[in-house]
């Protein structure tokens, strides 16, 4: 079982936490403008690395902030975890 | 009347006698013995019959190695199988039983496989119940029956177990000489120390030997050590502890035997899984003795070595009186001299040349005949070895050899050399790497924060095992973060030894394909020949030949087979044994008990039960529950002996005609606000939530971003940006989540506060043509009739003077409203609404009428009428699609797949009978005669009876069905009938929606 750092909450077991897949994944701004092909690369299909691996993890049962992680898929080793750019904490809610 | 007690000596307190029974025979034994050294000292060699061939086994180790001493222990529920004798501490009144030998262990009418045995080789079940494949129920009812180690019990466990979750710097598996001195620098440098060891005491090796340390016998440096770190704070002692999981990132499972070595329904926890997050871990589980591999090896009193000394020194049990010794290194000359100093008359065979040495000096002094260069190549006796054929050994593994000597004997003590117990480190994802100087494998690469110590790195002096204990220790506690404190290292009186010389397989008289079987490993009847056929037959990889000859498979996981198994595979490939490489090793290193890994976690806590705050009133009124996630819903209110149907057709019919009531506080609820709620919701939802006016609500559905329909729920625009929206039952927590994530990770510049509301409001339906008069008779202080409070509205009230938000929403067709109201007043409102209704016969509803209300309307239940790859198209829910503007899902609509004409459509089904009830997930075919397989073309969704229509309805998804109006389809069934369908709209009930609107 894993341990990973939530950036607001410390380490905590894997069993706290949802897996969300790969990061920095960015949805299209025009949609319509993607042929089918473009849309189902963005909607289907993901690196899959071997090795050093960015995924996005959700503090399911503790805060539920979305985060980042670095993670080895190979050894499973992580490497670390990040506030994902620009949130609204920096928009002075 | 044990035999082979000894005079004096051993770790026992015969001050304590104890009786046990072991195949219905009794025998008596004494604190302090294991089963095994309490069936040895009292004479009891046959133990067991083998997995396969049901030859005759004894026992072989002393501990978790033990391949063939695999019992059933206790009686009715507590029993537990698959136990090793050699591990099980005697208890007064203990009852064992042998799982193999039928009609006995002495008499066993399967031994009869072992005659047969060259029909029995491996691959034997691959190729002989293949075919033909219509006899393998047959065959397999004889296979079943045949495997297996024990039984376990049918009665409900009546035993106690828990979980407990521990944290620590640095975790010790093992506590023999390297386990424990790491532990004591670990500790009095202050760190959080968890050290846990298998046996019923710390000292591991050092329990089985007469060495001694800073000149005092070693049992005495345990001693000081144990009572130090039991004197501080920071330690936590586990003995009877196995450390059986190394997991990802430092997670270690330990499973402590708290009360099995007592005996049997005692008071307490009876066992307790420990779940340990440690920093660092020091894996000190010291090395397991490899057997020799000789034709007959496997008879009864042919022993490990090392176990005979256990037996000696611990159990103060001499397992013969006339014993062969067989080595091809130096450490069984201890055992040797254990054998000689115990009464035994020895004579020690050893494959090594030259019989020159400090130790050969001490055996030789003590009277023990010793032959150098000579092998053990075969052994007499069936139930019990009676003696052994030696030749000379002329170093050619593939030559045949010419036996010249007979020893007559009762025991032969038996080793191959030393492995070190790697299971730990190579579950953690360590590397293992062959060592040409110790002839093992040996740890060598980390892949987590641990470090491996004494015999369990490849040392195998006292004085090493000490030193590398130390340093793991000062490593550990240095990774850290902590200083040291001052350990002095002990010193241990070394005699210099002469260096093993592998001995993988001994050669017979005969060759290794015909001579008598030389077992690898015991436990599952592997030999020698076994492995030569898995060559010959094409399999070159480690792991593949273990597959097929079943190698290491056993319950012992291969803990003595495993590394000659490997080595002879060498052999036969013609590679070194470092290119073989091993298996890998996975939890658990020792079998665990279902109970334990349960835990707590049974029965009434099994789950959480999560009820509304009106569930008091729906028990009192005798309403089954159903169970929807974790909720418990009212399902429905039966009046008398009624059932599911007439109770049913009761609720709908009341309040399709009068008034009905239920709680749906269980929907899902989410408050959303902020500057930017209106654009968020915009871009979640299908329809544009932006031209919503301040005090109306919605239906609304979102989708997946693969255009699927993904959730639905009412949205009402309580105030300018501030939205109330509702979930089904099951997506509550899900769709938050996702809102929070497109939030969060896509559109953090989107400024939006989401709260789950869904506990803190309860939600009373009042439904049907006189809901209205009842809400107006409880007392509201707003209008409530149509041209001010339209359907599709929301509006804050009062209800006899308690604060409400009312919704007009209709998820039954006809006139209704929704009570939300705090959870706290909400058993007081469901007994006023009630109580007002009472003169309109208000009927409560549950789940079940619920369901069919909303069937005749055609309303679907995401979930069930949909299942994740339904669009709002099939639905037709074209109209709630926005044009206007992007919304996540919409892309995909327009996908070649999502626009194919012959997609699965909601439809609605009669039967043409007008009676049957169509059960759902029925199949649905065109021609219930086309050629077997038939084509389906849909599948029922839901099916109820409906007392409003007097006959049933259906939904069902049906290829092209929007298109097929009135055709006559067919729904196949269970009983291989076919009923004829007709194809209909899914609104059966008031497709105009005026009821609704009133």
């Amino acid at each position: 079982m894993f341990l990973i750092q939530c950036p607001w909450c410390g380490e905590r077991a894997e069993t706290e936490f949802s897996y969300g897949g790969e990061a920095g994944i960015v949805r299209p701004l025009e949609p319509d403008a993607l042929s089918d092909a473009e849309w189902a690369d963005y909607l289907f299909n993901r690196t899959n690395l071997r090795g050093a691996y960015k995924e996005l993890w959700n503090h399911a049962q503790g805060c539920r902030r979305w985060f980042g992680v670095e993670r080895d898929t190979v050894t499973y080793k992580i490497e670390g975890s990040y506030e994902l750019p620009s949130g609204r904490a920096g928009k002075g809610a | 009347m044990q035999p082979n007690r000894l005079k004096q000596g051993g770790r026992i307190d015969r001050s304590r006698a104890l009786s046990f029974r072991f195949n219905g025979k009794s025998y008596e034994g004494y604190t302090g013995d294991t089963l095994a050294s309490a069936l040895l000292a009292n004479g009891v060699s046959l133990v067991s019959r083998s997995f396969k061939l049901h030859r005759p086994r004894g026992i072989v180790g002393a501990g978790a190695e033990e391949p063939n001493a695999i019992l059933q222990i206790g009686r009715g529920a507590s029993t537990l199988p698959t136990q090793r004798a050699t591990q099980v501490e005697l208890y007064d009144g203990l009852e064992a039983r042998s799982t193999k030998g039928w009609p006995s262990l002495r008499f066993d009418i399967a031994a009869f496989n072992d005659l047969v045995s060259p029909l029995l080789a491996a691959g034997f079940y691959y190729k002989t119940f293949m075919r033909p494949q219509a006899l393998w129920p047959w065959y397999e009812r004889f296979i079943r029956a045949a495997a297996g180690f024990g039984l376990a019990p049918r009665e409900p466990d009546p035993d106690r177990y828990e979980h407990r979750n521990a944290h620590c710097d640095v975790l010790i598996a093992g506590a023999g000489p390297a386990g424990l001195i790491a532990a004591l620098v670990a500790a009095r440098s202050g760190a959080r120390v968890i050290i846990a060891d298998e046996q019923n005491e710390f000292g591991g090796s050092l329990l089985s030997a007469s060495q001694t340390i800073d000149a005092e016998p070693a049992t005495a440096w345990i001693e000081a050590t144990t009572a130090e770190l039991d004197a501080l704070d920071n330690v936590t002692m586990l003995t009877r502890s196995t450390v059986f999981g190394y997991y990802d990132h430092n997670f270690v499972a330990i499973v402590e035997r708290c009360t099995d070595h007592i005996g049997e329904d005692v008071a307490g926890v009876r066992q307790r899984l420990w779940r340990v997050r440690a920093k660092q871990v020091v894996l000190a589980q010291g090395a397991f003795e490899r057997p020799l591999v000789f034709c007959n090896n496997d008879r009864p009193g042919v022993m490990l070595a090392s176990a005979v000394s256990c037996y000696i020194h611990r159990y103060a049990v001499c397992p013969g009186k006339r014993a062969v010794v067989f080595t091809n290194n130096d450490s069984a000359y201890r055992t040797a001299i254990d054998l000689r100093a115990a009464g035994a008359s020895v004579v020690i065979i050893d494959s090594r040349a030259e019989g020159a040495g400090a130790l050969a000096d001490a055996a030789r002094a003590d009277g023990i005949t010793m032959l150098p260069g000579h092998i053990v190549t075969d052994v007499s006796g069936r139930r019990h070895v009676s003696g052994v054929r030696v030749a000379q050994w002329n170093g050619d593994v593939t030559s045949t050899v010419q036996n010249t000597i007979n020893i007559d004997c009762d025991l032969v003590a038996v080793s191959g050399g030393w492995s070190p117990a790697v299971h730990l480190h190579s579950q953690s994802g360590g590397k293992n790497a062959w060592s040409d100087d110790l002839h093992c494998f040996v740890p060598a690469e980390y892949a987590q924060a641990n470090v491996s110590a004494g015999a369990g790195n490849g040392k195998w002096s006292l004085q090493d095992c000490l030193q590398d204990g130390l340093d793991a220790g000062i490593e550990v506690i240095a990774r850290c973060g902590i200083e040291a404190a001052d350990v002095t290292l002990p010193l241990a009186v070394e005699v210099a030894s002469r260096p093993l010389e592998p001995l993988w397989r001994v050669p017979a008289a005969t060759d290794p394909d015909r001579c008598p079987k030389q077992f690898v490993d015991f436990q599952i009847d592997t030999s020698v020949a076994d492995i030569r056929l898995a060559v010959r037959e094409g399999y070159r990889n480690v792991e593949h030949v273990k597959r097929y000859t079943a190698l290491g498979f056993g319950t012992d996981q291969g803990k003595l087979g495993n590394i000659n198994g490997m080595a002879i595979l060498a052999e036969c490939l013609g590679e070194d044994i470092a290119s073989v490489g091993t298996t890998a090793f996975r939890p658990a290193y020792t079998p665990v008990t279902f109970g334990v890994g349960a835990a707590e976690n049974v029965g009434d806590l099994f789950e959480p039960v999560r009820k509304t705050a009106i569930h008091a009133s729906h028990e009192a009124a005798g309403a089954p529950f159903e169970v929807v996630g974790q909720w418990h819903r009212p399902w429905y209110f039966p009046q008398g002996d009624e059932d599911l149907h007439t109770s049913v057709a009761r609720e709908c019919l009341a309040t399709r005609k009068s008034v009905g009531m239920m709680d749906a506080s269980t929907l899902g609820k989410i408050d959303a606000r902020g500057p930017d709620v209106v654009e968020f919701l915009r871009r979640i939802y299908t329809h544009d939530v932006g031209k919503m006016k301040v005090g109306r609500c919605a239906y609304g559905i979102m989708l997946g971003e693969d255009g699927m329909v993904m959730d639905d729920g009412v949205i009402a625009r309580v105030a300018e940006r501030q939205f109330y929206l509702t979930t089904t039952t099951g997506g509550a927590a899900p769709v938050l989540a996702w809102l929070e994530r497109w939030l969060q990770t896509e559109w953090p510049e989107l400024e939006v506060y989401l709260t789950s509301l869904t506990e803190h409001y309860a939600t009373i339906v009042v439904a049907g043509p006189n809901s209205r008069r009842v809400l107006q008779d409880i007392g509201c202080n707003i209008d409530l009739e149509r041209d001010s409070f339209a359907f599709m509205s929301v509006r804050d009230a009062e209800l006899a003077g308690i604060a409400v938000t009312l919704f007009r929403v209709s998820f039954s067709g006809e006139l209704a409203f929704e009570i939300n109201i705090d959870s706290r007043n909400a058993l007081k409102m469901w007994q006023l609404v009630a109580d007002a209704g009472a003169k309109f016969d208000i009927t409560p509803y549950g789940t079940e009428t619920m369901h069919v209300l909303r069937a005749e309307k055609g309303f679907v239940i995401v979930g069930q009428d949909t299942d994740g790859s339904v669009t709002p198209v099939d639905l037709r829910l074209q109209w709630l699609l926005s044009k206007d503007k992007d919304f996540l899902g919409k892309r995909s609509l327009s996908r070649t797949d999502c626009v194919r004409s012959d997609r699965k459509q909601l439809v609605g089904l009669l039967s043409e009978d007008g009676k049957t009830v169509l059960p759902e997930g029925t199949q649905l075919v065109d021609d219930p005669g086309a050629a077997i397989p038939v084509p389906m073309c849909g599948h029922v969704t839901s099916s109820y009876y409906s007392a409003c229509l007097g006959r049933p309805i259906a939904m069902a998804l049906v290829a092209t069905g929007h298109s097929r109006r009135d055709e006559i389809i067919f729904a196949s069934l269970a009983d291989g009938s076919a009923v004829p369908v007709r194809i209909v709209s899914p609104v059966f009930y008031d497709p105009e929606g005026e009821r609704q609107n009133d």
